[in-house]
């Protein structure tokens, strides 16, 4: 019998001498190039981090090579980013150079440092969800190779961190990100009556919608939706499987902007809507792809340096965004849900565009 | 075999990105779970429509958590994937792997799954992407054996997370990795067996930059901070001035939210009692400027996705705590917040949707924290003010 509860492998055993030998005392780091980060100890000793793009989504075999270019140039270790990234950590400057080529020629994205645009922080889509409204490897994938340049490079006003979840229970947690990708629902879940009775629990089923839209339908065992008031976020869905919502002419993906979680100069923010539907067209999503881009350029020809999309959109006001972008401004963009009137206008400042 | 159809797909083995295709492929030519799953993956793009099924219950023997029980909706087409599970590995705290234990958990998946991974998931969690049922218990007795153990799931404490914090970072406050570690050792019980009314997180940022997100995605946000004064290299804020890099006045001085800088073109006066400690100034001139002596981190809670009632910020409810191992205080204050949500919360009802129906008031008298103005961005501006029944005698008297 296998032992349980034994926990996760003990991070101090993963890591590489320099820093067992330098922990906690860091004194700055430096990035002299995209993708290159080097950190200095209060020893003087450096830590060389080269930091590599990946989809996420990978075979063992990529892991494995991931392990040759690692044993080969740093002894063996690694560390993977919370948006997805590979870091290959070097106590030897002099192998910075041959693994930056080796990188190079096995088609490894070197970047996502400083003012870039790191990986897409994303969730599974349809290669393994049973909730999605659109896939997730996919559009990253499309939009990634869109604006790659801007991974590899450091010219953006500051860093724009994009994130893509594929409903709105948000494994991915997008609703903080400068650019959000959401998919979403557009249509009612349909109550399927002759397995409602089976598989599902009438009194949480009722209580798992926000907007109090179902009914329990207790004669007949199953439940009714009250099309006015749902808003198609499927938690319903979740807890009975038996009200598909999912609709594949109407799904599709919402997009958001403006969000941070640094605290650096002003609070972290959710993200605000900027367009509240575009259609799933894969394999390679040429309206979200655009949309994104767009938002992207507006933004790095408009925005001060080290203001993050949310600021920028703050100084110049939502008015000079939607008219800068060319995003049409709908009654979508009002809000009505609980806190809704904390985002109407009660005063006369505002601009004309 | 023969080889699976995929133009839709095929169309996203071109651009530079690495390709998750190509990924999938390199699996289905070793794996007919990896096959299948890709010409499933094909009918989606073609369909538009995801073809999962909900998870029954599967798991491995004495835990409820770290399995996610997947099934095809077209076994009929693609029977290798009927059952498809999803195992959730803890990853080593940071992220960091030595190839030696990285080659061992690949070995271990392609004996028992598709060979297909997500490095990571969004929690953190080393994500083994397809198994079937009877692989599940053998695939974790292996996992058991190389020292990796799973992650949570369900209404339990999911795999807590931290950035990389004092393992490289000059602007680590905690040790943020330790504390993570501590805090997933000692609460393994929570994450293997779902006891709560739905999901418990917490992720921990050593510094207000919070690059594990903690603030947005954890019930309970732990965030380095400090107190006293930023520490100041005169010399060094004088080099960077002189290198020509950095404008001081209008990159640092004119961007601090606090206005608690003033340079004059040779020395760097902040105004300390002002600060609120952003890190701006601190990202911009991390030769020159460092956190003050003074550490510890700020605690907030109830943040989330916005499934049910809207996404919500975590909230300050200990503007500063010390954390030294073994972080007794912390870990105490966990548990008397999860008894009382435990307690209240109806089930799928997270940490701060439960605050938000019962009342801010009410949960401090609850855990016994006391109220304090860092607590709030203003105090309430309508006259509903409710009073505790001594309150009120004190009153008459």
């Amino acid at each position: 019998m296998a032992k349980t509860d034994i926990g996760p492998l003990d991070y101090k055993t993963m890591l590489p001498p320099v820093i067992s030998r330098n922990y906690g005392k860091w004194r700055y780091h430096e990035i002299p190039r995209p993708g290159v980060l080097v950190h200095t100890a209060e020893s003087g000793e450096k830590l060389y981090t080269v930091r590599a793009g990946s989809p996420r989504l990978i075979s063992t075999e990529h892991i494995r090579e991931i392990c040759e270019i690692a044993d080969k140039y740093c002894d063996g270790y690694l560390r993977f980013t919370s948006r997805h990234n590979i870091e290959f950590l070097l106590a030897d400057a002099a192998k910075v150079e041959p693994l930056l080529k080796e990188l190079e020629s096995r088609g490894y994205p070197v970047g996502g440092t400083g003012h870039a645009i790191s990986n897409i922080v994303h969730t599974q889509g349809w290669v393994h969800c049973h909730t999605p409204a659109t896939d997730a490897s996919g559009p990253v994938k499309a939009l990634m190779d869109e604006i790659y340049d801007y991974f590899t490079t450091m010219k953006l006003p500051n860093h724009v961190r994009i994130a893509l979840a594929c409903c709105l229970n948000m494994c991915g947690a997008v609703h903080c990100s400068d650019i959000a990708i959401l998919g979403i629902h557009r249509t009612v879940p349909k109550p399927d009556n002759s397995r409602v009775p089976n598989v599902c629990e009438i009194p949480s089923t009722v209580a798992s919608c926000p907007t109090g839209a179902i009914k329990g339908d207790m004669k007949n065992k199953t439940v009714t939706v009250n099309n006015e008031k749902c808003m198609y976020c499927g938690n319903c869905y979740t807890v009975c499987p038996a009200m598909p919502i999912a609709d594949p002419d109407n799904d599709g993906i919402s997009i958001w902007v403006g969000g941070k979680v640094s605290n650096a100069r002003t609070p972290p923010t959710f993200s605000k809507l900027a367009i509240p539907y575009l259609p799933n067209n894969p394999p390679r999503w040429p309206e979200v792809v655009d949309a994104v881009k767009n938002i992207i350029e507006v933004y790095a020809s408009h925005a001060r340096k080290h203001e993050r999309v949310g600021e920028w959109i703050e100084r110049v006001g939502w008015e000079r965004f939607f008219s800068l972008t060319g995003i049409p401004f709908t009654d979508k963009h009002i809000d009505d849900f609980d806190m809704a009137s904390e985002t109407f206008r009660s005063s006369t400042l505002f601009k004309w565009r | 075999m023969a080889k699976t159809e995929t133009p839709l797909l095929d169309e996203l083995e071109k651009g530079k990105w690495p390709s998750f295709v190509k990924d999938m492929k390199q699996a289905a030519k070793k794996n007919p779970m990896a096959e299948d799953l890709l010409g499933q993956l094909e009918l989606s793009y073609k369909e538009k429509i995801g073809h999962w099924k909900h998870g029954g219950i599967v798991g491995v023997k004495g835990y409820g958590s770290g399995v996610i029980g997947r099934y095809s909706d077209r076994p009929d087409l693609f029977p290798n994937v009927q059952a498809f599970h999803t195992m959730r590995v803890n990853h080593p705290t940071g992220w960091f792997y030595k190839t030696d234990k990285l080659r061992q958990l690949c070995d271990i998946w392609d004996k028992h799954g598709s060979g297909l991974t997500n490095m990571h998931g969004s929690t953190g969690d080393a994500i083994l992407l397809g198994t079937t049922t009877d692989h599940l218990q053998p695939c974790f007795d292996d996992l058991s054996e190389a020292g990796y153990d799973l992650g949570g799931s369900g209404s339990a404490l999911r795999t807590p997370s931290a950035c990389v914090g004092q393992g490289r970072c000059e602007w680590a406050c905690i040790d943020s990795l330790d504390i993570c570690y501590n805090i997933t050792m000692s609460f393994q019980d929570q994450m293997h067996r779902p006891m709560f009314p739905y999901k418990f997180k917490i992720k921990v940022s050593a510094c207000p930059n919070d690059c594990v997100a903690s603030i947005a995605r954890s019930d309970f946000s732990v965030i380095g901070t400090w107190k006293g004064d930023i520490r100041i290299d005169q010399e060094a804020v004088q080099a960077y001035a002189a290198s020509g890099a950095i404008d001081i006045q209008k990159e640092v001085c004119d961007l601090c939210p606090t206005k608690c800088m003033e340079w004059d073109g040779k020395k760097l006066k902040i105004y300390n009692e002002d600060c609120n400690r952003c890190m701006h100034c601190i990202n911009l001139l991390t030769k020159a400027l460092r956190p003050g002596e003074e550490k510890g981190a700020t605690i907030l809670i109830g943040g989330k996705a916005p499934i049910l009632e809207g996404a919500l910020l975590s909230w300050v409810i200990v503007p500063f705590m010390k954390l030294e191992p073994p972080y007794t205080e912390l870990k105490e204050l966990v548990l008397k917040i999860q008894d009382w949500w435990d307690e209240n919360g109806k089930s799928r009802e997270r940490l701060g949707e439960l605050i938000k129906r019962m009342g801010m008031r009410v949960f401090l008298r609850a855990v016994g924290l006391p109220a304090v103005p860092q607590m709030v961005k203003a105090p309430r501006a309508n006259p509903y003010i409710f009073f505790w029944p001594e309150d009120i005698q004190k009153e008459v008297k």
